[in-house]
């Protein structure tokens, strides 16, 4: 899994069938300090996240497409399952 | 899935039975500011797409499920159009 940020959303009229009532997100992909990487993707919302939080997204396709559609098999490769309340980390203790 | 625009077409002749009447086409990948990043690929179209087009593409193995399930080689698939640039939400 990696850790991103969501910045923004993407409207698609003309999609597959099994992204109907999904929300696209768009995300930036963050470093555990909280710094930008040169990452950025598109993750279906499974966890009703928003601008500016801090989320987990699965890159695997099985568990992305289970996690926000509820059924594996769709054309899905990207899904946010977490929202991040905080991150410790080791060095900033 | 990432967001590209598409800029051009391929066409193909000789290639897998299962590709046979798919849309070839060539895939800019932008990032989140629509800003080029990385090489131009070639995706298989699932949703008619067509060029000058903003829309998102899936890799890897689920690129393959729009169509009849594990049974077209592909890695690469557009599987929406973006409305507009205007329809990209960043930030705002």
């Amino acid at each position: 899994m990696i850790l991103a940020r969501v910045v923004g959303n993407i409207v698609a009229t003309q999609k597959n069938i099994r992204y109907e009532n999904a929300r696209v997100m768009l995300c930036q992909q963050i470093t555990p300090e909280g710094e930008d990487t040169s990452y950025s993707c598109l993750a279906l919302d499974s966890v009703d996240s928003g601008v500016g939080d801090t989320v987990l997204i699965v890159q695997e396709g099985w568990s992305a497409s289970t996690a926000s559609t509820g059924k594996a098999g769709a054309a899905i490769d990207s899904a946010i399952v977490g929202v991040v309340d905080r991150i410790d980390l080791l060095k900033s203790l | 899935m990432q967001l590209a625009r598409v800029i051009g077409t391929v066409v193909s002749t000789i290639k897998n039975e299962s590709l046979h009447g798919r849309k070839l086409l060539i895939v800019q990948t932008l990032d989140r500011h629509l800003n080029e990043s990385g090489k131009p690929m070639v995706a298989v179209d699932s949703v008619g797409a067509g060029v000058g087009e903003l829309v998102f593409w899936c890799r890897g193995k689920e690129a393959s499920f729009p169509f009849k399930r594990e049974d077209t080689p592909t890695d690469c698939t557009i599987i929406g159009i973006v409305d507009s640039e205007k329809h990209v939400t960043n930030g705002k």
